[in-house]
């Protein structure tokens, strides 16, 4: 007879690391299973993680978490051919603990991450594939492995799988992702030393900033770019939804070399090595394309349950929360000795009352209205463009005279249409 | 939407530096040839999967898997459906190092 455990959780990635932390630490019997030759491996992220979830994880992680650089500015570019409307924030006191967020390697802090589970007592099993769920009864009691005699049994299976979650379609609990619901990243690490990176973003040591760039950095494709700074390299990528690549015949890797070479961009990582090429699917769906989350001895977390807030670019650490609830429900679930759908069903309810469930909510239709609505990052971006062009040049036009104009960029696309469109932005974000 | 033709890559110097760890065996099979033959004039996967994994051969559909990034964007965007999708067996593929 195979060994039976608690809780086996698939996948030792934020999600799934959280999960094991916090089981673990309770004294429950936990296995992480991993496909990858050590956590992260599999793994790819723009690189911004957020302090406050892991904090209440691993409260003194700052002595010993793998981190970059914290964040003390956020910039935000309007980027046409030519120009880029700009806009930020600087807080200094980001700088100092506890910190906001921070730049991450995945490959790093994963390891540390489910390290710190296997402290607690967890097991992590590395390069290993979990093939499918066990159902029995339509319960779910175990996963069966690549390995051989690789059945493993549980009360509880965790999920947290990742993105592409095939073991949550196995299950029915989704169908087949659509191509409006996932955008396909590239990135690129590029080596510079700290002094370049700390010149050309105006940064102290130990201080990171963040570019998040809309419009020609996607060609006008619902997406961003993105240009974080690491210790000693700069993370650099673009990200669309894979409908618009896949509709405008676009090779993703062509469009992160175009945005590598903008006028905008190019001298920031002028002189640098690229070190590493990656690539992965973010999960863009939102509250409409959370899965069912829970069944009779399973739960769903992380990017397999489709928790991104694409808006604010937080995943990370709607990751690790909603791991951390569904181990919390586990606990609870052993307690009673009961690990029906209908209690662990305590799992979804308190994720959707938490700041994930909300924060998806509140931002429900804004990817959808933005990949039906293509004219927000292909017409207002360069019209915004056009239109601070205009009223930046001093030309022996009056100021008033330059208002009628700009007035006119937008009567060219119709004011009624512009109110409507504004209107519906207000909406999907409000 | 573009004014000007996107940068062009050296997908082989890209693909350089990012290590793999290649299986004997595919874990990314095409179900049906005869469909990317007959049905897919545009040759989607060709052009958005970004490590230009897939190349069609004028006749058949060519599967590098070995430089597969195991993203899952063919999976989902092949319009027919047609592409059989396998993580590598455990501690095989991509071995991604830094983000």
């Amino acid at each position: 007879m195979a060994e039976k455990f608690d809780v086996i959780i698939v996948g030792a990635g934020p999600a799934g690391s959280a999960a094991a932390n916090v089981l673990a630490k309770a004294g429950l019997k936990v296995i992480m299973i991993e496909r990858g030759e050590y956590p992260g491996a599999k793994n790819v992220m723009g690189g911004v993680l957020y302090r406050h979830q892991l904090q209440e994880i691993i409260p003194d992680f700052l002595d010993e978490a793998p981190l970059q650089r914290p964040i003390v500015e956020q910039r935000f570019w309007m980027l046409d051919e030519n120009s880029a409307f700009q806009f930020g924030h600087k807080d200094l006191s980001w700088a100092k603990p506890p910190h906001n967020n921070f730049t991450v390697f995945r490959a790093q802090f994963d390891q540390w991450f489910a390290k710190k589970a296997v402290e607690q007592g967890a097991l992590l099993v590395n390069e290993t594939v979990v093939t499918e769920a066990i159902v029995e009864d339509g319960r779910v009691i175990g996963v069966r492995t690549d390995r051989p005699d690789g059945d493993i049994y549980a009360d509880i299976v965790i999920l947290a799988d990742g993105v592409n979650s095939l073991l949550a379609k196995q299950l029915g609990f989704h169908k087949e992702l659509k191509t409006s619901e996932v955008a396909l990243a590239t990135m690129q690490v590029i080596n510079l030393p700290a002094e370049k990176i700390e010149d050309r973003f105006n940064l102290e040591p130990n201080q990171g900033a963040t570019i998040e760039v809309f419009g020609d950095s996607t060609k006008g494709m619902v997406g961003t770019g993105f240009i974080y700074t690491n210790k000693d390299s700069i993370s650099i990528g673009t990200g669309t939804l894979l409908s618009d690549l896949v509709k405008n015949n676009v090779r993703p890797h062509e469009l992160l070399e175009t945005f590598k070479q903008h006028p905008m961009v190019r001298k920031l990582i002028e002189g640098g090595e690229p070190k590493e090429y990656l690539a992965h699917l973010i999960p863009e769906g939102g509250y409409h394309s959370i899965p069912k989350l829970v069944g009779h001895g399973v739960m769903v977390v992380g990017d397999a349950a489709q928790l991104v807030n694409g808006i604010h670019r937080e995943g990370s650490n709607l990751a690790m929360a909603s791991g951390k609830l569904a181990a919390e429900t586990a606990i609870m679930a052993k307690e009673v000795n009961d690990f029906s759908e209908n209690v662990l069903d305590t799992y979804r309810i308190k994720l959707m009352e938490s700041f994930v469930g909300q924060d998806l909510k509140k931002y429900k239709d804004a990817t959808h209205m933005m990949a039906k609505q293509p004219q927000y990052f292909n017409e207002y971006l360069p019209l915004l463009n056009r239109a601070a062009s205009e009223m930046f040049t001093v030309d022996g036009t009056s100021k008033w005279d330059k208002q009628k104009k700009i007035i006119g960029m937008v009567q060219e696309r119709g004011m009624f249409k512009t109110a409507i469109d504004l209107y519906r932005m207000w909406k999907v974000m409000k | 939407m573009m004014s000007e033709p996107l940068k062009k890559v050296d997908i082989e110097e890209l693909q350089y530096l990012t290590r793999f760890v290649s299986d004997k065996e595919s874990h990314l099979v095409i179900k049906d040839h005869d469909i990317c033959k007959t049905k897919c004039k545009e040759k989607y996967c060709t052009v958005f999967c970004p490590g230009e994994v897939y190349k069609w051969e004028g006749d058949r559909m060519f599967v590098g898997f070995e430089g597969c990034h195991e993203c899952g964007s063919c999976r989902i965007g092949c319009p027919f459906n047609n592409i059989e999708w396998r993580y590598p067996k455990g501690g095989l593929g991509v071995v991604f190092r830094l983000a």
